[in-house]
């Protein structure tokens, strides 16, 4: 029987188990995800980090268990049922995956033409708003094909901030990026949760943007096929009694030897 | 080649020999491509308890590969590298680092004989399910649209209408003529046998508007626009666009499938008049070298195309449109992620269509001939 959601957390998740056919991936996963949170899914290189994402945002649906917001079952909704818990989420996927027949301020301005009553007008105004958010004034007229990797990050996530959604999904933000881009996507999303009050789920498994904004993390064990810990990944660097979980944080160096006075 | 002709005077040797119960392999000369080595004493499915290494030379790739390959055979839990020197040993560590994937290997080992026909029958009749699935889903969303509860940006409908209709004119034009033209040239050589040479109009007229037109507009439209709906929507899927539709609320099939359904069952039957009036013309440019004048072409011609034949291959167009738009919608949704998926699925978008066209053809005229039209 599976334990009763925090209604107090923004996502709950209770009993999970992901598989694909008769393969599992992650059995019996448990966390909450609070609000303001920067929550972390990490983990080594196929241990289902983005297929976790994709049981939160509804892609994929769990073997078992349920995924709550806000304490509302959103496994248990289905077809239109899931739109209002849909609206309050924004997702930014690993390489953007903006809609390449439309420029930049069309990829933002669609899901406002179709969830809003807004005017043209309004429209325009607000796609150009986030997209001077993300630090791409300018760029509206673009195509994702006409700007860089980077750029369509960032678009990717300013067209996640569209309809100003509780809770924001980044899929690898940083993979690809050079240190000093991914050092401004963090602050962006630094800035993003103190001055919006957004919740942030990331799945990336660059340490050092991992320690520089997370407070809250899960991470998934490949060998047990399950949480290896859960909680503030500095603390969990430190002190966690999942000698994997101290590994995969200290880069594989003998943990508590490893840090820098 | 020049690797090759560097090749030294060592030639490389795997002795294999038994000495007071445990089993040695001694390793000597140097391991290159292409160099042949000889084996002696090897026997099938051995791991030695024990290395000399002693006379080895350099090494590439090939040494370690040959040693791989017999520890696979061997398939032993904790196999010992006993003796081998200190490079290759490194090596050997280093590939037997992370154990082999139990899942693969199983995988590989059901690819046999019936298993397999199994699989691939019942993939086939899953398909067959998933495929009809779709269409269902799709007279649903167009079912939805029109009663207003979905929608689609209006652009895209228009743009794909252009790149469908107009785009495709000049290549429907060509091919129709030319059908146009050999119909009469070949209709022309058996019926001037019995001095009916007259007939050819009655000939061409009938084969085109019945036939011919729409069935050539239908294959270069699945060529072209079918192929081009399931490389693109493919794309979009190897992309993540779809998925980015899907967590914004919006039904890929009203959003994707639909305009292009809607695009193609609106240019058809267009496309198919158009084709039929080029054919006859071909066909009138041919009759006229044979001294049958247009004129007489078209009042011959029109004493049996009348409005229900010439409706036949309208008809037959709406179908035909449809089948080319879903064949190539779902195979472009149903696309893996790579780029290979995306032409995997372009093809299999075409030969989908294709083949539902003639056979959708067939039962046509099967129909036709009952009701006697």
């Amino acid at each position: 029987m599976n334990a009763a959601p925090d209604p107090n957390a923004k996502i709950s998740v209770r009993g999970l188990t992901m598989a694909f056919g008769s393969y599992v991936v992650m059995r019996d996963l448990n966390f909450d995800v609070r609000e303001k949170d920067i929550f972390i899914i990490m983990g080594g290189s196929g241990c289902g980090k983005s297929t976790l994402l994709r049981h939160l945002i509804g892609l994929k649906e769990p073997e078992t268990g349920a995924v709550f917001y806000n304490g509302e079952n959103f496994t248990a909704a289905s077809g239109a049922e899931r739109l209002p818990f849909i609206r309050r989420f924004g997702v930014m996927y690993q390489s953007g995956a903006l809609w390449s027949s439309m420029t930049l301020a069309e990829n933002i301005a669609m899901p406002l033409e179709e969830h809003t009553g807004l005017n043209h007008r309004e429209i325009r105004d607000l796609a150009r708003y986030k997209l001077a958010l993300v630090g791409l004034s300018g760029y509206e007229d673009f195509y994702p094909d006409q700007v860089s990797g980077g750029m369509n990050k960032r678009a990717g996530i300013a067209r996640a901030l569209a309809l100003d959604p509780e809770v924001l999904f980044l899929d690898e933000p940083g993979a690809g990026l050079d240190p000093l881009s991914t050092r401004r996507l963090d602050e962006l999303i630094l800035r993003l949760r103190d001055s919006l009050g957004s919740t942030f789920v990331i799945v990336t498994h660059e340490l050092a943007s991992i320690f520089a904004i997370a407070n809250h993390s899960i991470f998934l064990d490949t060998d047990t096929k399950t949480q290896g810990a859960t909680g503030d990944p500095k603390t969990l660097r430190d002190s966690s009694k999942n000698e994997a979980v101290r590994l995969f944080l200290n880069r594989g160096e003998k943990p508590n030897t490893a840090k820098t006075p | 080649m020049r690797s090759r002709e560097t090749v030294t005077a060592f030639p490389p040797q795997a002795v294999w020999k038994e000495e007071e119960g445990i089993l040695q392999l001694e390793l000597s000369g140097d391991w290159k491509l292409g160099s042949e080595p000889e084996f002696s004493g090897e026997s099938h499915a051995t791991w030695p308890d024990a290395f000399q290494t002693a006379g080895l030379g350099s090494f590439d790739s090939t040494l370690p590969a040959y040693l791989l390959r017999k520890l696979r055979e061997a398939d032993v839990a904790n196999p010992t590298l006993e003796g081998l020197r200190e490079d290759l040993r490194g090596l050997m560590e280093l590939a037997l680092k992370v154990p082999e994937r139990d899942e693969a290997k199983t995988q590989r080992d059901q690819a046999h004989g019936l298993s397999r026909l199994g699989t691939l029958t019942s993939n086939a009749w899953l398909s067959l399910l998933s495929f009809l699935d779709f269409t269902g889903d799709t007279v649903l969303a167009t079912l939805r649209f029109f009663t207003g509860r979905a929608g689609f940006r209006a652009r895209d409908f228009w743009l794909t209408v252009q790149e469908c209709g107009a785009g495709a004119l000049p290549i429907v034009a060509l091919i129709s003529f030319l059908i146009g033209m050999i119909l009469a040239f070949v209709g022309n050589v058996q019926l001037a046998a019995f001095g009916a040479s007259l007939y050819v109009a009655d000939l061409v007229g009938i084969a085109m508007v019945r036939e011919m037109g729409v069935m050539m507009t239908a294959i270069i439209m699945s060529g072209r626009t079918g192929a081009a709906f399931a490389a693109h929507i493919g794309s979009m899927n190897a992309n993540q666009e779809i998925d980015a539709l899907k967590t914004f609320g919006f039904n890929p099939f009203d959003f994707l499938v639909v305009p292009r359904l809607l695009a193609l069952l609106l240019m058809m039957p267009l496309l198919t008049i158009y084709a039929n009036i080029i054919g006859i013309l071909g066909g009138m440019l041919v009759a006229s070298t044979v001294d049958i004048p247009p004129q007489l072409f078209l009042t011959e011609m029109l004493t049996i195309v009348d409005l229900t034949q010439a409706s036949l291959g309208v008809i037959k167009s709406f179908f035909f449109g449809a089948v080319i738009a879903i064949a190539g919608c779902y195979h472009g949704m149903n696309s893996g992620n790579s780029s290979a998926a995306v032409g995997e699925s372009t093809t299999r978008a075409v030969v989908t269509s294709i083949t539902a066209i003639i056979i959708l053809d067939s039962a046509f005229a099967a129909v036709f001939t009952v009701l006697d039209i």
